[in-house]
């Protein structure tokens, strides 16, 4: 059948189960856009910038599952569209970029609206195309779907010159992706599954490190499993929070530049660090030559490349996580652990991290842990970048798998509104809240239509300090308090909102909180709350950089408490 | 861990845009490549780089693995622990007058190498070998002044083994 490259590109689309396309149009890529009301199954949401509709992308992959999808045109809608890109690499989001490209006659002439994106996306896709053959279309549609959600998951984008939408060409739907080169390991090596499981059974002080591979394998029963039985205590990344319910009793939480304290220091006390789908990132290590410096560690990843890259590592196994605790659950025994969980409990009494002093003030910590307590855990958390993405992550406990949804590899500030876009339409049935900073909120505000023209119920909750506050805690702590730049002027977000059509309270008195977020609650429609939150607050605990896992910053108790105070482990 | 010079085969589709691949990733990773050189292999639509960098023997496995991960190679060998055979071609232009002619001469019939073009004021000398070869060569004649030198870089094959770096592969294999 002879089909315009436009339309192969649209039904590779509907086969590979894509509904939902985030994208802007522009010259090169309008034939694609000409024949999208031809497949009605694609719904198509216009975004006000591309980096969003790539963000928006990955939050409606990552609150789903599926691939995420987005387009724009040459030029600067596919530069603007990097940023978005680089951030499904890091943070391991299956996405397929479609970009529309000059006329193939006019590739390398420096033409209109001409920029090589397969070039400057060379380093952040997982594989890129650029399509000079209609007939290769299909081919390359399947496989880059294939790609991006086969193994460790990413971004592929694909270069589509305008002349190839158009082409006439003849279709036959591909069969098996054919790509030799490209098998990742799934199944555990059985032998180390097995050297595994023994050290797990020899160890005395285990602990679990989880991370968003335990989240992108749906292995949560997995990790439960293995905790429970073996009594392991379970600590978390940043993107691994929610991999196991918080709550639990052999949870501790989260580790890191910003993770609680007896989390830090059961990591670095452990004999056994059994690291789960994740990638030792250096704000989960901190200073990696003391990290877990008296453990063994199994590493259990479907990247072999990540294996030994930042941490030596005893024990490795390539595979998805989900596929390689199956075995492994039925070779680890059942122990009793009583005496190291004391210990940790100890030390969560003794560094507790996450207390919120009592102010008159309206703190953000408050804030979050009043919107947790009012959605009774179950909303869907999705962050902006800086201090109140630390918070959303310490003072909401997330008891359900996936449920906390932030930009952790690129620390992508603007990323929080247009990806809770993409949440909220791979989960219309559920709670979704946008934590946010007034300085990463304006970065993407201009979402704000999207949301508006799109009718999508999410409540957006901004902790307005009037500074860039991440940047400014570290210039207080290790620039000498001198505020270069960081102090930001910002709009009134209340008539901001109210100029897109959303309704909007402000907040600026403590007693106020509680009843703002109960009518946000049950507001029918997208709601935005500015809070007027204490300017100068700091994130704690704090690794400070060059510093060891154990070597946190507490929460100052009283005006004589002089920093530097660290712990003694 | 001390940096040494690693030999890195890299069996790679033939295709637009895998050089690129391939070189970005050692830029990205910090490497700087000493040399490549990229030919057909014994496949249709199958090249062969031979790659030489300095690295530490986990940072090279780290690139090692990158470069496997890339969807258009093959297969990525370090295999700089190998008994193999390691040639490079290099051209070079020495100064000469009627004077010096015959010693250079003399030099280049002891290496084995060739003369491929006389000028009055110069002579240009073929030769092929290992670099250990190369570099006492171009040391010789330097004593006469060297105008113009041109290596095509080193290509290296494991002696009587069919896939490069067999061995190795198996015990990474196993260790994972």
């Amino acid at each position: 059948m002879k089909m315009t490259g436009g339309q192969i590109i649209c039904d590779c689309l509907v086969k590979e189960g894509v509904d939902t396309i985030y994208g802007i149009l522009g010259g090169a890529i309008l034939p694609l856009y000409d024949t999208l009301p031809q497949f009605p199954q694609l719904h198509h949401i216009l975004v006000r910038h591309e980096q969003c509709a790539a963000h928006a992308a990955e939050g409606y992959a990552r609150a789903t599952g599926k691939v995420g999808v987005c387009f724009a045109t040459s030029g600067p809608g596919a530069t603007n569209l990097v940023t978005g890109i680089a951030n499904a690499y890091l943070d391991s989001t299956a996405m397929v970029a479609i970009t529309g490209q000059v006329a193939r006659r006019f590739i390398g002439k420096d033409a209109f609206q001409e920029i090589d994106i397969t070039g400057i996306t060379l380093p952040i896709t997982k594989h890129n195309y650029l399509v000079r053959d209609g007939a290769q279309l299909a081919k390359v549609m399947k496989e880059a779907f294939y790609i991006a959600r086969t193994g460790r998951p990413g971004p592929v984008l694909i270069d589509v010159p305008k002349d190839v939408f158009t082409e006439q060409v003849e279709y036959h739907s591909p069969g098996k992706v054919d790509l030799p080169n490209f098998k990742p390991t799934m199944k555990g090596h059985p032998a180390q599954i097995q050297k595994a499981a023994k050290m797990i059974n020899e160890a005395r002080k285990p602990v679990i490190i989880a991370g968003r591979g335990v989240i992108i394998s749906n292995a949560s029963p997995e990790l439960k499993e293995l905790a429970e039985k073996s009594q392991i205590p379970v600590v978390t990344t940043l993107l691994g929070i929610s991999s196991f319910p918080e709550s639990h009793v052999l949870s501790y939480r989260w580790i890191g530049m910003h993770g609680m304290g007896y989390a830090n220091m059961a990591v670095n006390n452990a004999d056994l660090v059994i690291a789960i789908g994740m990638r030792f990132d250096d704000r989960a290590t901190a200073e990696v030559s003391g990290f877990a410096s008296h453990a063994k560690i199994i590493h259990i990843d479907i990247d072999p490349a990540e294996i030994g890259k930042n941490v030596p590592v005893d024990v490795p196994i390539v595979g998805d996580v989900k596929a390689v605790l199956g075995p492994l659950n039925k070779l680890v025994e059942a122990a009793q652990r009583g005496e190291w969980l004391k210990q940790l409990d100890d030390w969560r009494r003794e560094h507790p991290s996450t207390d919120i002093r009592e102010t008159s003030s309206i703190l953000p910590q408050y804030v979050i842990n009043q919107i947790y307590h009012n959605t009774n855990g179950d909303a869907t958390i999705v962050t902006g970048v800086g201090q109140q993405q630390m918070w959303a992550a310490q003072h909401y406990t997330y008891n359900h798998p996936n449920t906390f949804i932030s930009s952790g590899g690129l620390g992508t500030m603007g990323f929080g509104l247009p990806a809770a876009v993409g949440v909220k339409m791979g989960r219309p049935e559920g709670t979704v809240w946008l934590i946010d900073g007034d300085g990463s909120f304006q970065m993407t505000l201009h979402e704000l239509a999207t949301i508006q023209q799109e009718k999508l119920n999410i409540k957006i909750a901004i902790m307005n300090n009037g500074f860039l506050g991440m940047v400014r805690q570290w210039q207080e702590l290790f620039h000498g308090k001198r505020y270069v730049a960081t102090p930001l002027w910002g709009p009134d977000f209340v008539k901001l909102a109210e100029a897109y059509g959303i309704a909007a309270v402000k907040v600026r008195r403590k007693d106020e909180v509680i009843p703002a977020i109960q009518q946000a609650m049950s507001y029918d429609g997208p709601f935005l709350i500015d809070f007027g939150v204490e300017p100068e607050e700091n994130v704690y605990p704090m690794v400070p950089p060059g510093a060891s896992l154990s070597q946190f910053l507490e929460m100052p108790r009283k005006e004589e408490a002089l920093w530097p105070q660290r712990s003694t482990l | 861990m001390a940096a040494t010079k690693h030999t890195l085969v890299a069996l790679v589709e033939d295709r637009p845009g895998v050089l690129n691949r391939v070189a970005s990733l050692f830029r990205r990773r910090g490497f700087n490549i000493q040399s490549i050189t990229v030919g057909h292999s014994e496949t249709a639509g199958i090249s062969r780089m031979t790659i030489v960098a300095d690295g530490t023997n986990t940072s090279v496995e780290q690139v090692r693995k990158q470069l496997d991960k890339l969807v258009e190679t093959i297969k990525v060998s370090d295999i700089t622990a190998e008994d193999r055979v390691e040639r490079e071609l290099a051209l070079i232009k020495v100064k000469s007058t009627s004077a010096t002619r015959g010693e250079i001469i003399q030099i280049v019939d002891v290496f084995r190498a060739n003369i491929v073009d006389v000028a009055l004021d110069s002579l240009t000398v073929e030769v092929t070998g290992d670099e250990n070869k190369m570099n006492s060569l171009l040391n010789l004649l330097q004593a006469f002044g060297i105008k113009e030198v041109c290596r095509t870089g080193k290509i290296a094959m494991t002696r009587g083994i069919v896939n490069p770096g067999e061995s190795s592969r198996k015990q990474t294999a196993s260790e994972e």
